[in-house]
């Protein structure tokens, strides 16, 4: 039932607001037109303006998934990070999450297929994939837009509140789903 | 940014010449950089589209109206921006976009946000309280339907494709009352540089 509704609105909400704001603004008196074309021209600047800093965090994170590095962070924390309740076939996608978005969906769809969407290990994949988000990504895009590049407390809270949602989907999994 | 940035370079080159991975480093970077040039320019039709809507919507005077829905939250989150401020109005249809998993109206409503306020931050160049909390906010995701997710789940044919939601939402949550507590809490171990006035960003 809720989900159905939930189906509707995210359907219904961009359609709706695409010509839903003309005509209200139109109502207005709005010269709807020329005032559109001036704010699109100033978001296709902005997705201009963001190119560098994208380049400089892409290539990097690039090259840290090119030279093996999350493999051998993966094999070291393994021991650790079973005990804790998170399987091994899970861990890279842990390390993947805050880096690349759709390799985080490849891990996922690696669990899914391995072991299974009903498991503890695939729905524990699935739960962590859709309870975070391409950190690295958000703050690139958003910082490389207004100019900064002092993130200041900023990559530390995301990378903290990226754990703490990992940690949280385990205990979720468990106490809503079944453990292993 | 600037020693982050840096040793992630330095860990790759050392890892890949442990790993004998230096030969994938090159395409590595040369790919990486081609694809955020690609996500940039397709971006850029959803930025312009959505940026372009937000004027409208401005104009006519919606956002504030919404702003002013959602004030008494954002106002506590955010207490250095003005209630009446366009960042405000900005940063709910960001928020409000993310929950609602529309990740494309998301990101341009965010970034206006960031741009606005950019304006009001003394330090040009350097995160203000207020967007190092933004930035947060969008990282844990508020998602309140993971699709994507859900979609994998059922092509990989699970019996229950959504048996995920409540989980997920749980997850979320606390990821969010961390974010917060996170960028409230650390603002202060890392001090803004006093700001320079006239100095160029």
């Amino acid at each position: 039932m809720i989900r159905a509704a939930l189906d509707v609105v995210s359907t219904w909400a961009i359609p709706v607001l695409l010509a839903g704001i003309p005509a209200l603004a139109l109502a207005r008196g709005v010269k709807v037109y020329p005032v559109f074309v001036e704010g699109a021209k100033e978001g296709f600047a902005t997705a201009v303006r963001i190119i560098p800093a994208l380049v400089a965090i892409f290539e990097a994170l690039g090259m840290l998934r090119a030279s093996g590095a999350m493999d051998a962070a993966a094999a070291a924390l393994a021991p650790v990070t079973s005990a804790l309740g998170l399987p091994a076939s899970v861990l890279p996608l842990v390390l993947v999450r805050p880096l690349s978005g759709g390799a985080a969906l490849g891990v996922v769809g690696d669990v899914l297929r391995s072991e299974g969407p009903d498991g503890y290990a695939g729905r524990l994949a699935s739960v962590m994939a859709g309870s975070t988000e391409t950190t690295f990504y958000v703050l690139a895009v958003y910082m490389g837009a207004a100019g900064i590049t002092r993130y200041r407390q900023a990559l530390p809270a995301a990378l903290l509140a990226d754990l703490a949602g990992f940690a949280a989907a385990i205990v979720t999994v468990r106490l809503l789903l079944g453990g292993p | 940014m600037g020693a982050i940035w840096t040793v992630l370079l330095g860990a790759s080159l050392v890892a890949a010449a442990v790993n004998g991975r230096m030969g994938a480093l090159t395409a590595a970077a040369l790919d990486s950089a081609a694809k955020a040039v690609t996500l940039s320019l397709g971006l850029a039709g959803a930025m312009a589209l959505w940026l372009g809507l937000m004027k409208v919507a401005e104009e006519a005077g919606l956002v504030r109206a919404l702003a002013r829905v959602a004030r008494p939250v954002l106002v506590r989150l955010f207490p250095e921006v003005p209630p009446d401020h366009p960042a405000m109005g900005a940063m709910l249809m960001n928020l409000s976009a993310n929950a609602l998993g529309l990740g494309n109206a998301a990101t341009p409503f965010g970034v206006k946000a960031m741009q606005a306020l950019e304006a009001l931050n003394p330090r040009k160049g350097t995160a203000s309280d207020a967007q190092a909390l933004l930035c947060a906010l969008n990282t844990a995701s508020v998602q309140l339907v993971p699709a994507s997710v859900i979609a994998l789940r059922a092509s990989a044919g699970s019996r229950a494709p959504a048996e995920i939601l409540g989980a997920t939402l749980c997850a979320s949550a606390c990821g969010v009352v961390v974010a917060v507590l996170a960028a409230k809490a650390l603002g202060r171990l890392f001090p803004a540089p006093a700001a320079e006035p006239g100095a160029a960003p």
